[in-house]
């Protein structure tokens, strides 16, 4: 599977048609694009992975463990010259690689196959082990929603990494209020409280992003990307 | 002779040593015997805690990275408490990665059924190609376990402390012919070949062999059979029936009858010693024998 149209450079203007091709609309409720931002500086600035090198054993991963609501995630991989922009009109029928959860063997450039709630940062810590112990230098970026962290996988996964004090893995909590049983600003604390650097950003806030998406160090990083409540 | 679990540490302790590629990931659950091997290589060692979801996802996390992981705690905890990750982390990841289950379904007795995974196997077939071994002898501990690592898929470990006097080669896909007659055909898996073996004594049949059951020797059965007497036993030291769909793909044009002879369903919310339990499920000598005189005695018409 090679991108055809990899020459075509596009830019964050072109989230939002592309989007539309998916939805057939142009205005997306705040579900669709409360990731939108934070996949665009990622891709943009921050991970050094292009469609040339998505089997390269050094490249930074991408986990969208929440893997819901992928429309953003595919045009952003479209934008980026991942997968061709032909793939995004018919998604989620039966021929086409595009799901409603996103399927790491048959989309370019996705990392791990999604949908089920509270396995990539699990499967995150594994990798930032198994990139650690080959030494090989690589940054692990994981998405996650804040009701994903109702999951206590979660919980798991975040005390290990602390103790370990995995300094090439990253987490974003997409912050959109979703969880039932919320409590303000807790989330940041309680990775804080693993030994986490937490930091907490306005989610659509370029700058803002970018600059706590590179913050690095030897302890894993925690950003709390908040955005319009669900 | 030698203790499975023990045999399993040592011989995981020199992969990791061997191949750079290894690593192990486990979950308290025998670190008594992973000292060593954690000191030399901290990097490809990782004890996850009591964590079970974490730790088969780690595992697979680690197959991403291009690793080799084994994955070790008791079975109950590593495919039944974290199954959703075995299918998600390993199969619909499509990463290979060697799930090492000690306990099986009796060792722990005296713990109750909060330790005893009898369905292990019966789970792990729901999902495709893992090969399954299920070692009778410490020795094909060893040799299942390098065979699995030497490999790039799934398999499954079901390590136990029960064991036969002898040990045979492993050859994932290839039971062995223990003994030829003309009668009824009796697969032992694992560690019930010694019991099998006892309780077959001085009835004409044949028995075969199976330390990896997954793949499934169909083809051993099938040559196993006459067409004068297609009844076949199956002995296998998890929940009874485990494999009775793989012995009738396998004679699917060949009328035949078949014992599913394994542990029950049924909890027996009992303590006591595995072979009080081996017992009670029908699956010591004596029951076996039972089982398979009354299922040839009761011939068709």
């Amino acid at each position: 599977m090679t991108t055809t149209d990899t020459q075509v450079r596009r830019g964050y203007h072109d989230l939002r048609r592309l989007m539309s091709l998916m939805t057939g609309d142009e205005k997306h409720d705040a579900a669709a694009t409360s990731t939108l931002d934070v996949l665009w500086v990622l891709y943009d600035r921050v991970l050094d992975v292009a469609p040339g090198t998505v089997e390269d054993p050094g490249r930074d991963r991408f986990f969208l463990s929440k893997g819901h609501g992928p429309m953003a995630y595919y045009a952003t991989l479209a934008a980026k010259g991942f997968i061709p922009e032909s793939w995004l009109a018919d998604w989620a029928t039966y021929d086409s690689p595009l799901g409603y959860h996103p399927d790491r063997l048959l989309v370019p450039g996705v990392e791990i196959s999604s949908g089920s709630l509270g396995h990539g940062l699990p499967l995150a810590v594994g990798t930032t082990l198994g990139l650690r112990a080959q030494d090989i230098d690589a940054r692990v970026v994981v998405l996650v929603g804040d009701a994903e962290l109702d999951e206590g996988s979660n919980a798991e996964a975040v005390v290990l990494a602390g103790a370990l004090g995995l300094g090439r893995l990253s987490v974003v909590v997409v912050d959109n209020a979703s969880t039932s049983y919320r409590r303000p600003r807790a989330i940041a604390p309680r990775f804080a409280h693993e030994g986490w650097d937490a930091v907490v950003v306005d989610g659509h806030d370029h700058p803002a992003l970018y600059a706590a998406l590179t913050r690095t160090g030897d302890r894993p990083h925690v950003v709390v990307a908040e955005v319009e409540a669900r | 002779m030698s203790d499975p679990r023990q045999v399993f540490a040592r011989t995981t302790s020199d992969l990791v040593d061997q191949d750079p590629s290894v690593a192990l990931v486990y979950a308290e659950i025998s670190g008594q015997f992973l000292t060593g091997i954690r000191r030399r290589h901290p990097d490809r060692v990782i004890n996850v805690g009591i964590r079970e979801q974490l730790l088969v996802n780690v595992g697979a996390g680690m197959a991403l990275a291009g690793l080799r992981p084994i994955v070790h705690t008791f079975s109950s905890f590593l495919v039944e408490r974290a199954f959703e990750q075995v299918k998600l982390g390993f199969n619909h990841q499509d990463v290979g990665g060697v799930l090492v289950g000690a306990g099986g379904s009796v060792d722990m007795s005296a713990g109750g059924r909060t330790h005893q995974s009898p369905g292990d196997v019966a789970l792990l077939d729901t999902l495709p190609g893992w090969t399954v071994h299920v070692p009778g002898h410490a020795d094909e501990v060893a040799d299942a376990l390098r065979t699995a690592v030497a490999g790039d898929g799934r398999a499954y470990l079901r390590v136990v402390a029960q064991q036969n006097s002898r040990s045979f080669p492993v050859r994932p896909g290839h039971f062995h012919v223990v003994r030829r007659g003309a009668g009824a055909t009796v697969v032992a898996v694992g560690p019930m070949l010694d019991p099998v073996l006892v309780a077959s004594a001085g009835l004409d049949l044949t028995v075969l062999y199976a330390n990896a059951v997954r793949p499934f020797d169909g083809a051993a059965v099938r040559a196993a059979i006459t067409r004068a007497d297609a009844q076949v036993v199956l002995v296998e030291p998890y929940l009874a029936g485990t494999s009775s769909r793989l012995v009738d793909e396998a004679l699917v044009d060949v009328p035949h009858r078949l014992l599913a002879l394994g542990v029950g369903r049924e909890e027996l919310r009992r303590y006591g010693r595995p072979e009080e339990h081996l017992a009670a499920h029908g699956l010591d000598a004596a029951g076996l024998r039972a089982s398979i005189s009354r299922f040839l005695e009761r011939v068709p018409s």
